[in-house]
């Protein structure tokens, strides 16, 4: 193995121009996991990010909340105005991993990393998150609810950097963000759920009972049709079609199913137990 | 696939660095592949620093990063150039008095992360506004106490630190 260092974005996007195969690596949360022992233990190199100081800091614009793309959980779990505006990416970042881990992971990585039970990514898609892509001369970007394509992959060409993390503001007068794992900390999700009603109507989100964590049409038009709810069980019918939860070494797609609507429907209660 | 007569440099496989370590100057080549926990163990012979899950889950290799508790078996050691790391040899024995007196240590082997997260949270108290010890020290796994005598442990260090302010 082997790294390139670039000194600016413009390098970074000339490196990546040039050769597609490099890894993007940031604060290393999960590739470290599997970092080689030794360079000679495979050929494949790495693109370092974490140099690109001006890739660091999270701004406020007239519009959004922009996480850079070194923008760590620690970062947004110090800036009190998230909270405040925010509540489920602070909820997000305090629940991942534990200090040694919110210190490191950025919400880019953990985006790109597209793993099925990311908080980061349930909480910014709750929030309507856009992904800021660079490459050599152009920018794109794409609604985070329509990023991930499949299991592990994403629509970011191999020759782009997810260079920010729009969140748009808003007035939201619901946020949910749950998140069941073995342990408070130091767990991967079994299920997490994110929810957040706005003016334009519901967001549902749901992790690791998909291939990617992904939003729950059936179950926000449920919900904006104000049905009265009564348990959990009303909730099944139209969470079957929006997730598909299976068994491996976290949990079972029966207990998935069933914590998931009660996770929910506790979470909701109070608003979509009763008649409007 | 790198293309012929590019003007960029080749990727390194070793890296020569510059960093801070407890408040010294230290200068060496690493490998690209090398963790900052072999680093402190292999290299510098600064074993205070611990091994035990090698993947971020137990915390027993906290160090401090540009004043930051990391696992330094999940930095790579170039990214820490031109940056300050501390680690447990860095810290007073003197200020270890209220972990031992609490049974904050029985084997030993989770200490050295222990009393770096705890000592991290003792200079910044105005974290417990948010926080509890309890959360503040999630990413440290200990087998032996069942976390009390650790908790209790930089309760009285806080409590310490106020009466002496």
């Amino acid at each position: 193995m082997s790294i390139v260092i670039p000194d600016t974005r413009a390098e970074a996007l000339a490196r990546l121009a040039d050769d597609q195969t490099l890894i993007p690596v940031a604060g290393g949360t999960d590739l470290l996991v599997h970092w080689p022992a030794r360079v000679d233990d495979h050929d494949r190199a790495y693109l370092d990010l974490s140099g690109l100081a001006e890739l660091r800091p999270l701004r406020w614009t007239a519009d959004a909340l922009v996480l850079g793309a070194l923008t760590t959980y620690w970062d947004v779990v110090t800036e009190p105005r998230v909270a405040m505006e925010f509540p489920l990416l602070a909820a997000a970042a305090r629940q991942v991993g534990a200090i040694q881990i919110q210190t490191r992971g950025t919400w880019a990585g953990n985006l790109v990393n597209a793993s099925p039970a990311a908080d980061g990514v349930l909480a910014l898609m709750a929030y309507g998150a856009v992904v800021v892509l660079e490459s050599r001369g152009e920018t794109e970007e794409v609604p985070l609810d329509e990023f991930y394509t499949g299991y592990r992959s994403m629509r970011r060409r191999p020759d782009q950097l997810v260079t920010a993390i729009r969140v748009p503001h808003g007035a939201r007068d619901v946020q949910l963000f749950e998140k069941v794992g073995s342990r408070g900390a130091q767990a991967i999700a079994k299920v997490g759920v994110a929810a957040a009603r706005s003016a334009a109507g519901w967001r549902v989100v749901a992790a690791s009972v998909a291939p990617t964590v992904r939003r729950c049409p059936a179950l926000e038009r449920l919900l904006a049709a104000g049905t009265p709810i009564r348990g959990p069980d009303d909730l099944l019918p139209a969470l079957d079609q929006d997730v598909a939860p299976i068994d491996d070494l976290r949990s079972t797609a029966a207990y998935r199913r069933a914590t998931m609507a009660r996770v929910l429907y506790h979470g909701l209660r109070g608003v979509v137990d009763s008649v409007r | 696939m790198t293309t012929t007569g590019s003007p960029l440099p080749a990727p390194h496989s070793a890296i020569g660095i510059d960093f801070t370590l407890n408040g010294e100057p230290v200068s060496l080549s690493v490998s690209a592949a090398e963790r900052l926990l072999d680093t402190l163990r292999e290299r510098l012979r600064l074993t205070g620093t611990k091994e035990g899950c090698g993947e971020g889950e137990c915390g027993s290799c906290t160090v401090w990063l540009d004043g930051l508790p990391v696992c330094a078996c999940l930095v790579p050691s170039y990214q820490v150039r031109g940056r300050r790391v501390d680690t447990v040899e860095g810290v007073a024995p003197t200020r270890l008095a209220p972990y031992l007196a609490s049974g904050a240590t029985q084997c030993g082997a989770c200490t050295p992360g222990v009393v770096m997260t705890a000592e991290w949270i003792r200079r910044h108290p105005t974290l417990l506004a948010t926080h509890t010890v309890r959360e503040l020290m999630a990413g440290n796994l200990c087998r032996c106490t069942g976390y009390d005598g650790i908790v209790n442990g930089i309760a009285a260090a806080l409590d310490a630190d106020r009466e002496r302010a």
